[in-house]
């Protein structure tokens, strides 16, 4: 670890930090229907399109109409974007003709970019056209955001309200997010990334001669563009099969930068929305305090592990840490973080190999997405599952004292406890059961690329990430079989929607209570004993759910290569 | 449900427009008016015109005459079978890693004999890690300065140069971390080479 790495953190945190009131002031703004600088421009774009559709923009939705709304919304966005990719080689904007996607990776691709996962089992430059690229997976990354950061904002209004009927409008908070909040900034962002080098070009794939003679294909395409709302939606689904390690994807140490912001940018400014909406800007930093906490933890270890390198390397002689799969214009330092950012909220955008990272350096980003992704997390997503351990965490601070649980004036009771537990425990189910599956079965056992632990990681990662809508993978697992294809996309749907039922089912059910008073024996919540509250629960329920899994996998793979261990392919 | 079937197909079909095609299709008019050489991809061409290669993408280098890039583990389709895959470094239309993990001993074995061919090249100096570790696109630009400084008597003796002059043009081509801490220090291998020929042909 150097100081020049650590001014990087301390750099990257000030800037995430400096955005979150005005991007705040500016969210909530256009959630309460505010009027913004933007609205001349925007407002006749926005009314034109509800008269079509015919949506009365005052009509505020029931939870159960915003969930249904929400559920109609993702089946035909999945069905247009299965469409497009089962089509490609019909459709238009199609230079390197790439041919058909197959049925099950269509179906994989569609399921992960509709829930905002953007698993990669797609090979993007050698199986994508551009329309693929735009038509498809660009809307799917803004609409997906979009509904994270609305349902986000609807549980927001169920803690906020009281005695009210409805959590909003569907329609409008997607509407006005994709269209005020997410294509503004991602304008202004896909100018900075071509400035920088990313390419954002109808052309063909350029065909070059080497400074020795060889011929060298170079893949380029609409990349800034897609790259833009791939990280400010925290969706991380790659332009190119390298992702943002891809030189076009993200070609200097700036870019790097900018891009970690915008993974944490919308997703740290939503705490601060929170705060606002519920009246006490003090609740949305203590939230974000506790976010904070966890992730400096993270990064301190994966940096640490990533620093020292890989004893079995550095037997041989090798100084510096462990630059396999990095980037050398990154560096240690810049991909440690972004690995810890990527996966602290639910982008899954990589910038080096999380496979090739050490064994502890790899648990990090694993132990994040099991967490459920609340440290900033995915755009709104993360904030709801944030608030979803709060009210676990409210319910144990209230069994340790004796007295019912409130947060923010409003009772905990135990319609709110057991859509909390439903939240956090349909990703376990989904993460270790289709592991466990993965292990005793052929299709399941011909994935990994390496063998012992490591191997056994390599597909507890995939299930973990697609059940928490990360998309990062430890690439080595061929992943792009009839098996994996069905059972990841199948724990990405589930991973997504049972997450967000009870979320909004809270919010329906928190809008309709009263709101107390606080009294003297009120807990308060925006304090240095609460955030310790959270954490703790966070860690004991994460840590008691997960802890057996990592000590096959990582811990032990740790432990096995500090004594100087391998583990072969059987037969290589 | 079906009530909701109207705004769903609506407003899928009119964000779907706005994001899907106009957004990406005005970027692209925007940036290659403001951007050209950026937007097209920061594409080389020689002064004859043929396209030599992105400034910002790696590429093969193997003669003796000139400073190799990072170890590349990407891959083509196998000419004789397409279900397999062949080595093919640095190839630019299919981007990707070598995923070995730290324990597995293809990636410890591939090291050592990577190891043993550059301390037979240059034996005094220690062996910089990016020279014997791949890069996670496989299209990894840059190598550190030391990576390019322990090629120098390869080079210079291939060339029949001096070692100094050789240091020197290294020394020019070193880009440092913006602000002073972003990023590691580098050099653009191609930019280099590009540089070395500019220099002997003179």
């Amino acid at each position: 670890m150097t100081l020049s790495g650590w001014l990087q953190v301390a750099l990257f945190c000030a800037i995430v930090l400096a955005l979150v009131k005005p991007l705040g002031l500016y969210m909530t703004r256009v959630f309460t229907g505010a009027s913004t600088p933007l609205s001349p421009v925007l407002r006749p774009i926005e009314r034109g399109l509800y008269r079509l559709a015919g949506i009365d923009e005052t009509h505020e939705q029931h939870w159960l109409a915003y969930a249904g709304a929400m559920l109609v919304f993702h089946a035909a966005g999945f069905a247009l974007l299965y469409g497009i990719l089962r089509l490609q080689n019909l459709l238009p904007f199609n230079p390197a003709d790439q041919g058909a996607v197959a049925p099950d990776l269509a179906f994989n691709t569609a399921a992960s970019f509709v829930t905002n996962t953007n698993w990669q089992n797609y090979g993007g430059e050698s199986t994508l056209s551009y329309l693929s690229q735009m038509l498809g997976l660009t809307h799917q990354n803004f609409l997906s955001a979009a509904t994270g950061i609305a349902l986000a904002v609807a549980l927001i209004r169920g803690f906020a309200r009281a005695s009210a009927r409805t959590v909003g409008s569907f329609w409008v908070d997607l509407t006005r997010c994709t269209l005020y909040v997410l294509l503004p900034l991602c304008i202004v962002y896909t100018l900075f990334l071509v400035w920088q080098g990313v390419p954002q070009t109808l052309a063909p794939y350029a065909e070059a001669t080497t400074l020795e003679g060889a011929k060298q294909t170079i893949a380029l395409g609409p990349v800034a563009s897609q790259v833009a709302i791939k990280m400010l939606g925290t969706n991380g689904g790659g332009f190119f099969n390298a992702n943002a390690a891809h030189p076009f994807e993200n070609p200097t140490a700036w870019s790097n930068l900018i891009q970690m912001v915008s993974i944490f940018a919308l997703g740290a400014a939503l705490t601060n929305v929170f705060g606002r909406m519920v009246g006490d800007e003090r609740q949305g930093w203590a939230i974000l305090a506790a976010m904070g906490v966890l992730f400096l933890a993270g990064v301190a270890i994966t940096y640490a592990a990533e620093g020292a390198g890989n004893p079995l390397l550095n037997a041989l002689g090798l100084q510096g840490g462990n630059l396999e799969g990095k980037e050398i214009r990154f560096g240690i330092p810049g991909s440690a973080l972004f690995a810890v950012v990527t996966t602290a909220a639910s982008c899954g955008a990589v910038n080096a190999m999380h496979d090739a990272f050490t064994a502890l350096g790899g648990l990090i980003p694993l132990v994040n997405m099991q967490l459920g992704e609340i440290i900033v997390g995915g755009v709104g997503a993360g904030l709801y599952g944030m608030l979803v351990f709060v009210v676990v965490a409210i319910f144990v601070a209230g069994l340790m004292v004796g007295r019912t649980p409130e947060y923010l004036g409003k009772k905990i009771e135990a319609r709110e406890v057991k859509m909390a537990m439903l939240a956090i425990l349909c990703l376990p189910l989904m993460m270790l059961g289709f592991t466990a599956l993965a292990t005793v079965l052929p299709a399941g056992l011909a994935g990994p690329a390496n063998a012992g632990p490591h191997g056994f990681t390599e597909i507890l990662y995939a299930f973990t990430s697609a059940a928490a809508n990360n998309g990062s993978a430890f690439g080595g697992l061929s992943g792009n079989t009839p098996f994996y294809n069905l059972t990841l996309g199948f724990g990405m749907l589930v991973g997504r929607f049972f997450v967000i039922i009870p979320a909004l089912a809270i919010a329906g059910s928190l809008a309709a209570k009263k709101t107390l008073p606080a009294s003297a024996g009120t807990f308060p919540t925006h304090g240095g004993l609460f955030v310790g509250l959270l954490v703790g629960v966070i860690l004991i329920v994460g840590g008691l759910t997960f802890f057996p899994s990592l000590a096959l996998g990582p811990i032990v793979e740790h432990l096995a290569g500090a004594a100087g261990q391998t583990f072969a392919a059987a037969g290589g | 449900m079906l009530r909701h079937l109207r705004p769903a197909l609506v407003l899928l079909t009119g964000l779907t427009l706005v994001t899907g095609l106009a957004y990406p299709l005005a970027m692209t008019g925007i940036a290659g008016r403001l951007f050209p050489a950026q937007a097209e991809g920061s594409l080389i061409r020689n002064a004859d015109g043929t396209l030599v290669g992105s400034a910002m993408i790696g590429q093969s280098f193997t003669s003796e005459r000139y400073f190799h890039g990072r170890p590349s583990a990407t891959v083509a389709p196998d000419p004789a079978d397409s279900t397999k895959t062949v080595a093919a470094p640095y190839n630019a239309a299919n981007s990707g890693g070598a995923n070995l993990g730290p324990t597995n001993p293809a990636l410890i074995d591939r090291v050592k004999t990577d190891l043993a061919a550059l301390k037979a090249e240059n034996p005094t100096d220690p062996v910089p890690q990016d020279l014997v570790t791949t890069s996670g696109s496989g299209l990894d630009p840059d190598v550190s300065p030391e990576a390019a400084l322990f090629q120098v008597p390869r080079v210079a003796k291939a060339r029949g140069i001096s070692e100094d002059g050789l240091r020197a043009l290294v020394a020019g081509q070193v880009q440092e971390p913006s602000l002073g801490v972003l990023g590691e220090r580098r050099v653009n291998v191609l930019a280099l080479n590009r540089a070395l020929d500019v220099q002997q042909a003179r």
